[in-house]
């Protein structure tokens, strides 16, 4: 008994010291919805080159909390960190993936892509003004479509989320009195509705409660065949949530680097762009050269080799002048 | 004649309804392990032990990280808490015996045991990673160790009290010194118990999510550095069932299953142990 | 008296190590203490303890927050299974203790330690994938057909049948919990005196009449701690509701509402609360949830210590 005490006692203690760091990593930690692309990305990059990258998804919050307290290699978040901030705190920015908000309903005969709604008619949905399905405002966006006079039930996140933080800052920018009551961040004080937990708690309300309105990351609505709706963006026209029209928002987005592109891709001026669009953020150490190295090539390895991916787990890549733009930034920073 | 009659039917009425209940408590139980078994079985594999996660979208993949990094957690754990309940378990049922201080602490561990596992969790992360600034194994270990000291505390102090006075005072009278007689008289006779309540706290701990979360948290990675996050089944159950993807449901199912039966063998080994030891009771 | 034997000194070395690893029970209750309220000063200086523990806010934008939605799903969902939990688990003791013939006895028994085994994430996902779904189908709208048509009782069943709500978090906690109470009855209920019990016989009671009249009141207070003691186990059980209770800030007043208990809060935001202020309330949280169980369970300590002493 006690030589087996000891013996696992010595084993403990070698795995713990010896043991470490046999093959190279990278430490990440942030956002949860790029979560599931950084770890294919990862996967593949360490079947090629060994190198591992273990990314953590505990929240935008905690991968800015984390990479400014210097403990990972990488922070990841989905809301941009303005500028300012980069600079008091010493860090880097670029952005690594796209992702979409989608509008989902469950209006029994509607299809997907047969709603049309606009900014103003979602945020007084959201506002819990407009309550009923044939409310005039949303009828004169329809005319040809034969809603019900049924009560909306909306349904929204109950965590804290980056999906929520692109999806409020648009309903902020939609109306005066969103911004005013409500504002915009990674968890707000909802004014009406239900809450469900993760993008995949709202998918499934709305999948089960009929009459029912709720955003979802696209991914989600994809993989669990929501019925979305079309949106009016800036331009005027009535756009379809779909790679095309992310990726449109994202060409047409002035992505800055001497921001640290940060941008909010609400309301893209492109003819074609989804309205409500979101990159996803790399935060790095400014003076972690040698880690930061490290980081930029996965990035770069993902950036050449991984679109595929991206786009079979339904994440929108960037677009090609948009990647040349962050090697630059890289370059510029001397880390690549 | 009515009055016996109405009481017998009332008697009779009151009866059925606690069979009942006892019958439901057996349904629920059927219920639940049949729906793991169920679910568990069609996604068990030698994958699943042998291999780490793919990401979603991939075939195949385990969670062999999983499984090992449990394993340790709860290793070192068991090496952290047990020490500490046996001894303190010891000083109560032999140093203090009788005494206020022994009653006291013995109340305290009794609540301890039942004290809500994430409020250790919160602690631990104020006190392990917080200061540290990375998640890590160890105060996974230590968290779990936390909610083991009580239980292996009490259960020691209950089995060392059951080995009788006498014994002690025959060794005693051969001059022997009270560790000594700790060491080699009472535990020899309260071995069985005291190795009961081990394997019922490892039992407790090793289904422990809470503890975990902000803690030892997760890692997609195998690792056995417990200075690094390192994936239990728990947290990977958690995250996998909350998780948009089939393949992740059906893995959490399997990990579930395997968990449920690692802790129903421990609980049932203890209670054979004690019926072995003990005699029917 | 032992503390006599105290000469020898590797003893009095093995007394010392052995009174320091007792009192790390101590240690730890006092840490956890500390170490909570340290971490929810901020949080305590900001909001006070009243305001914090009575006000429905909990925003992160505006950095305003209280307890009390949190606390309102704790009481109602702890308050829901022990009123679903007590008769059933009461049934089983009575049925283990009375009526069962000797050869099932045992299986009862180990059967209700086993569902007591079951680790609550289990619980949580069992829940989740076939519970919730069974409850939103099928229970969910019986209930709002039958009880839902009532005038006042009605108010607890509106809204929309999601299975994702508090009625649901409640029977998963209920089905948890029942174990803990049934046994702690059980033991209540063995010690009543076999010669109290034969003595209602012989005066021709019958076995109901015996429970009631002899074997419950004698059992009274063990039963109480039992209850009170199961209510502190369900006050602080994390992942079997976290699952099912849709993490919702809100009081309401029906049922099949979503809703967030403290546990439930702390899973979900613990990593993405974003600034100090915010995981200072939620270390708050933690620290109310710590002093709320650790009262609740020395209350059922005292209650079955008194019990024990009677007999």
């Amino acid at each position: 008994m006690k030589t087996v005490l000891r013996l696992f006692l010595i084993l403990t203690i070698a795995l713990s010291f010896t043991a470490v760091q046999a093959a190279e990593t990278i430490n990440g930690a942030g956002a949860t919805f790029p979560y599931p692309v950084y770890s294919a990305w990862a996967y593949q990059y360490q079947k090629t080159t060994g190198v591992r990258l273990n990314y953590q998804s505990i929240g935008s919050g905690g991968g800015v909390r984390q990479i400014t307290n210097r403990t990972v290699d990488f922070g990841a978040s989905d809301a941009p960190v303005p500028p300012e901030k980069l600079t008091r705190k010493d860090l880097l920015q670029f952005p690594a993936v796209i992702g979409g908000v989608v509008l989902v309903v469950n209006i029994p005969g509607v299809k997907s892509g047969q709603l049309k709604l606009d900014s103003e008619s979602v945020c007084r949905i959201f506002l819990g003004e407009i309550t009923e399905w044939n409310d005039s405002r949303i009828k004169s966006l329809n005319p040809s479509l034969k809603l019900p006079g049924r009560k909306i039930t909306v349904v929204h996140r109950s965590d804290g989320s980056g999906t929520t933080a692109i999806f409020t800052t648009y309903l902020s920018k939609a109306c005066a009195d969103w911004k005013e009551k409500v504002g915009a961040g990674k968890a707000v004080k909802w004014p009406v509705g239900i809450g469900g937990k993760g993008n995949e708690g709202v998918a499934n309300y709305v999948r089960r409660v009929k009459y029912s309105i709720g955003y979802v990351e696209f991914a989600y609505a994809k993989q669990n065949k929501l019925t979305y709706t079309l949106l009016k963006n800036p331009s005027g026209n009535f756009v379809k949530p779909s790679f095309e029209t992310f990726q449109a928002a994202a060409a047409s987005a002035d992505f800055d680097p001497q921001k640290h592109f940060y941008l909010w891709l609400i309301n893209a001026p492109g003819k074609n762009a989804w309205p409500i669009s979101g990159a996803t953020f790399i935060l790095l150490a400014r003076e972690k050269k040698k880690s930061n190295i490290k980081t930029v090539r996965f990035f770069d390895w993902a950036f050449k080799n991984g679109d595929e991916t991206a786009k079979r787990l339904v994440y929108v890549p960037l677009p090609d002048d948009l990647k040349n733009k962050v090697r630059a930034y890289w370059k510029q920073n001397g880390i690549y | 004649m009515d009055i016996v009659r109405k009481r017998k039917i009332e008697s009779f009425v009151a009866l059925t309804l606690s069979t009942l209940a006892a019958m439901s408590g057996l349904f629920w139980l059927v219920f639940i392990l049949g729906d793991v078994l169920i679910h568990g079985i069609g996604a068990l594999n030698l994958g699943l032990f042998l291999e780490d996660p793919a990401p979603p979208g991939i075939e195949g993949g385990g969670l062999r990280n999983a499984f090992v990094g449990q394993l340790l957690i709860t290793l070192c754990a068991t090496i952290i808490g047990v020490p500490l309940g046996v001894l303190g378990g010891t000083f109560l049922a032999e140093y203090a015996r009788g005494r206020k201080i022994a009653r006291i602490i013995s109340i305290l561990s009794d609540i301890m045991v039942s004290v809500p596992s994430i409020v250790v969790g919160t602690f631990i992360y104020a006190v392990l990673v917080k200061p540290l600034g990375h998640f890590n194994g160890w105060a996974g270990a230590v968290a779990l160790a936390i909610i083991m000291v009580p239980v292996v505390l009490r259960t020691t102090e209950d089995m060392l009290t059951l080995v009788p006075w006498t014994l002690r005072e025959a060794a005693f009278a051969l001059g022997a010194p009270y560790y000594k007689v700790i060491i080699q008289v009472v535990y020899r006779g309260a071995a069985a118990g005291i190795l009961t309540g081990i394997l019922l706290s490892i039992a407790r701990v090793a289904g422990e999510t809470a503890p975990l979360l902000f803690t030892s948290f997760n890692n997609s990675f195998f690792s056995v550095n417990m200075n690094e996050p390192i994936s239990s089944l728990t947290v990977t159950i958690f995250q996998y069932a909350m998780g948009p993807y089939d393949s992740w449901h059906a893995q959490a199912w399997a990990a579930s299953l395997i968990i449920t039966i690692f802790i129903l063998m421990l609980t049932i080994a203890g209670r054979l142990i004690i019926r072995w030891r003990y005699g029917k009771r | 008296m032992p503390l006599l034997f105290k000469k020898n000194p590797v003893d009095i070395f093995f007394s010392v190590i052995t009174a320091l690893a007792a009192l790390s029970v101590v240690v730890f209750i006092a840490g956890i203490l500390y170490i909570l309220i340290r971490e929810s000063s901020l949080s305590i200086e900001r909001f006070g303890v009243f305001n914090f523990i009575f006000s429905t806010d909990w925003d992160p934008v505006r950095e305003s927050f209280g307890a009390a939605t949190n606390l309102f799903g704790t009481a109602v969902t702890t308050f829901l299974s022990l009123l679903f939990a007590i008769p059933v688990a009461v049934g089983i003791a009575i049925f283990v203790t009375e009526i069962a013939p000797n050869f099932l006895k045992g299986p009862i028994g180990v059967a209700i330690e086993l569902l007591a085994a079951i680790p609550s994430i289990i619980y949580g996902m069992w829940g989740l994938f076939t519970l919730a779904p069974i409850m939103s189908e099928y229970i969910e709208p019986a209930l709002q057909a039958s009880l839902g048509k009532v005038p006042v009782l009605g108010i607890l069943f509106e809204g929309t049948p999601m299975g994702i709500d508090l009625l649901t978090a409640s029977v998963i906690l209920s089905i948890m919990i029942i174990p803990f109470t049934a046994s702690i009855s059980r033991d209540a209920f063995n010690l009543t005196p076999a010669v109290v019990k034969e003595s209602a016989y012989a005066l021709g009671a019958t076995r109901w009449e015996v429970v009631k009249n002899v074997v419950i009141p004698y059992s009274r207070l063990g039963i109480f701690g039992g209850v009170v003691l199961s209510l502190g186990r369900a006050l602080g059980e994390t992942m079997a509701v976290a699952f099912v209770l849709g993490n919702n800030h809100q009081i309401t007043s029906s049922l099949l509402d979503a809703a967030a208990t403290i546990t439930v809060t702390l899973a979900n935001e613990f990593t993405e609360a974003d600034t100090d202020l915010y995981l200072s309330s939620l270390f708050y949280l933690a620290l109310i949830l710590f002093v709320l169980s650790f009262i609740t369970l020395a209350i059922a300590k005292i209650f079955l210590l008194r019990a024990e002493r009677r007999s």
